[in-house]
């Protein structure tokens, strides 16, 4: 404890370079911070925007029928996987829109209202109607809309290949923000898209989003391992999107290699302005020695200041680090606009930075420390 | 007779580009409760005798004994301990600690063995504060003193932890005569009080006068050790 006091009073005394030192700490693992925060939302928000709202694992036929047979007991299995956070089993397929000579391509996704909408926000994304309610209701996208010049109650009459054709309601239009879904895409019920593919009760696939996106290919292996069945196809968002994936992980490699070389400048300032330290302060360490402190609390004495640099510095830090990351979006956004990078807040990594810096600013006091053994106590009294 | 410090045939060599040897065959005994001085000239190796009675400084030949112990087959902790609860230092340079107020650098002896100050202590600093006449500096830091103010402050520090041994190099050095008187007198009831051993380098024939015993040092030999005799 007095070893403390000593190096709270040393520290205090020596205002001017404590300042300047904390400065410096401060500095550092504020860019430390800010590159690390900056990297990890830009990865996040490029995956993010990049899959848009769109399942991360697919779980589909492997052969030629297109439909799942016992699909329900991959159902189970899904919903009993804590990984899972939302699950819909889909009745889709292709077929055509009569618009004047031209026949319009257009697949049709059977989906339960409510699962669908926890994986493509659907609800959110209705701008004019309603969610489909009773059968043979459906929802158009705001391109396709456009198109056909529909209205919130219209006739849509589809022709199915082999099947004829097949009269829905429209009860509202969506719009995902992506042209091909938009143009493509008709949401209707499950017990829809099963009458007019003449499923019968069979689905053709089960879509799924997990909980930590980065953890989709074990996850999907995970469940192809529980379901070992040889007629179904397991695809997830990582496999499909390898260059994507490389890229960032490029992006890691680099924000992670900044971050190290910083930690180390921040470990050389704060060791160098300790070994300084102890030289001022030798005559101090002399006179304690001479009154009986000994070496262990002496040393002591410098590992608390480095650790204490490190407290306040890293805090300094942290603060001036994050306030850089909102200047930054705040700097590079117009009003108005979407900004270019979502703020993804890693608190894990803003703890553990934090800590690393603490305990490399206390190693960093281990050295000055070793130096305070040396100090003979007689060479300092001798001199006036 | 077995005293309190012993020193037998110590002698010390400083080796540098040259030799020098400072001390010659020292013998020395100190008995408890006794107030000794030690004189003799610039240079003559008062300050040496004295870091090595300390344990700061090991003889290059000869042994040291502190309470009947051999002082160079302790460790390092050992001493630093011997140090810290047996024996109160009065530096040459008084060196006080210019971070902290007078207060705290006269507490700090107390503070290396106890983290909290006992009301004791505390009581005990006021008392040497108003008998060495610097109770208006209490709160003030060294580097605002003068300098019979920072040498009264030292020997206040060195009188805290009520040691057993003090050992004073030039207590007085900055101080008029009417103040060393009060610091003679001061260190005479120290010692009649807490049966206190002083051992004080002096060339103040008025401090010496004070003592009971006085060693003349010339060239690293003794020259003459002189007891009084009160009887
Ligand atoms: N570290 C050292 N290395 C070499 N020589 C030294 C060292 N310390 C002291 N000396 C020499 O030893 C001799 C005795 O020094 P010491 O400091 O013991 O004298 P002193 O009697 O205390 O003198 P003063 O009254 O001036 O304080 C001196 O000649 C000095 O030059
Ligand atoms: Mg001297």
């Amino acid at each position: 404890m007095l070893a403390l006091k000593i190096a709270i009073r040393f520290l205090t005394h020596g205002r001017m370079q404590t300042i300047l030192i904390l400065f410096g700490i401060a500095i550092a693992i504020s860019i430390q911070i800010f590159v690390g925060l900056l990297i990890g939302s830009l990865q996040r928000t490029i995956v993010d925007r990049t899959l848009g709202s769109s399942p991360h694992i697919t779980i589909s036929s492997a052969n030629d029928v297109p439909t799942i047979r016992r699909w329900q007991q991959i159902v189970y299995e899904v919903e009993h996987n804590n990984q899972v956070r939302a699950f819909s089993p889909s009745a889709t397929g292709n077929a055509f829109i009569e618009k004047g000579n031209k026949n319009l391509p257009v697949l049709v996704r059977g989906f339960p209202f409510s699962n669908a909408d926890q994986i493509y926000n659907i609800s959110d994304a209705i701008y004019d109607g309603k969610e489909y309610r009773t059968c043979r209701e459906v929802l158009i996208g705001r391109e396709l809309r456009d198109e056909l010049e529909l209205d919130v109650g219209d006739k849509l009459v589809l022709s199915v290949p082999r099947s004829g054709t097949t009269t829905l309601t429209v009860s509202g239009f969506y719009d995902l923000g992506v042209a091909s879904i938009n143009k493509n895409w008709l949401f209707t019920c499950l017990d829809t898209g099963q009458e007019i593919f003449d499923y019968g009760n069979r689905v053709t696939s089960i879509e799924l989003t997990v909980k930590d996106l980065f953890q989709a290919d074990t996850v999907s292996r995970q469940l192809g391992k529980k379901l070992n069945n040889d007629n179904i196809m397991i695809e997830n968002w990582k496999d499909q999107n390898e260059e994507l994936l490389s890229g960032l992980e490029g992006q890691r490699i680099s924000s992670a290699i900044i971050q190290i070389v910083i930690i180390a400048s921040v470990v050389i300032a704060i060791a160098s302005v300790l070994a300084i330290s102890v030289l001022q302060k030798s005559p101090e360490i002399g006179i304690l020695k001479a009154m009986g402190i000994n070496d262990f609390n002496a040393s002591l004495i410098f590992i608390y200041e480095g650790f204490l640099l490190g407290l306040v510095g890293s805090i300094a830090g942290l603060v001036l680090g994050i306030g850089l990351l909102y200047a930054f979006i705040a700097f590079t956004t117009s009003p108005g606009e979407i900004p270019i990078i979502d703020i993804y807040f890693d608190y894990g990594f803003v703890v553990r930075s934090w800590l690393v810096a603490l305990i490399v600013a206390t190693l960093a006091g281990v050295i000055p420390a070793r130096k305070s053994l040396k100090l003979n106590p007689i060479d300092v009294i001798r001199e006036g | 007779m077995s005293g309190i410090i012993q020193l037998k045939q110590v002698n010390k060599t400083y080796h540098g580009a040259v030799d020098l040897q400072v001390l010659f065959d020292i013998n020395l005994s100190f008995e408890a409760g006794t107030c000794n001085a030690i004189t003799g000239v610039s240079g003559s190796g008062k300050t040496t005798l004295l870091n090595i009675i300390s344990t700061l400084d090991c003889p290059s030949h000869g042994d040291v004994l502190i309470n009947g112990k051999l002082v160079n087959e302790m460790t390092k902790n050992q001493l630093a301990r011997l140090r810290n609860e047996t024996i109160g230092f009065v530096f040459q340079f008084h060196h006080l600690l210019p971070e902290f107020t007078a207060l705290e650098n006269v507490l700090m002896p107390y503070l290396i063995k106890r983290w909290r100050p006992s009301l004791d202590v505390v009581r005990r600093a006021d008392e040497l504060f108003e008998m060495l006449e610097i109770t208006g500096i209490k709160h003030s830091l060294s580097t605002r003193m003068s300098g019979g103010q920072q040498q009264r402050t030292a020997i206040a520090r060195a009188l805290i932890n009520t040691p057993k041994i003090i050992l004073a190099d030039e207590p007085t050095g900055n101080l008029d005569s009417e103040t060393t008187a009060k610091i003679c007198q001061v260190f005479r009831a120290i010692n009649q009080r807490y049966g206190t051993t002083f051992i004080i380098v002096t060339h103040n024939y008025l401090v010496a006068e004070h003592t009971d015993r006085i060693i003349d040092i010339k060239d690293g030999r003794i020259i003459s050790d002189k007891k009084k005799n009160y009887g």
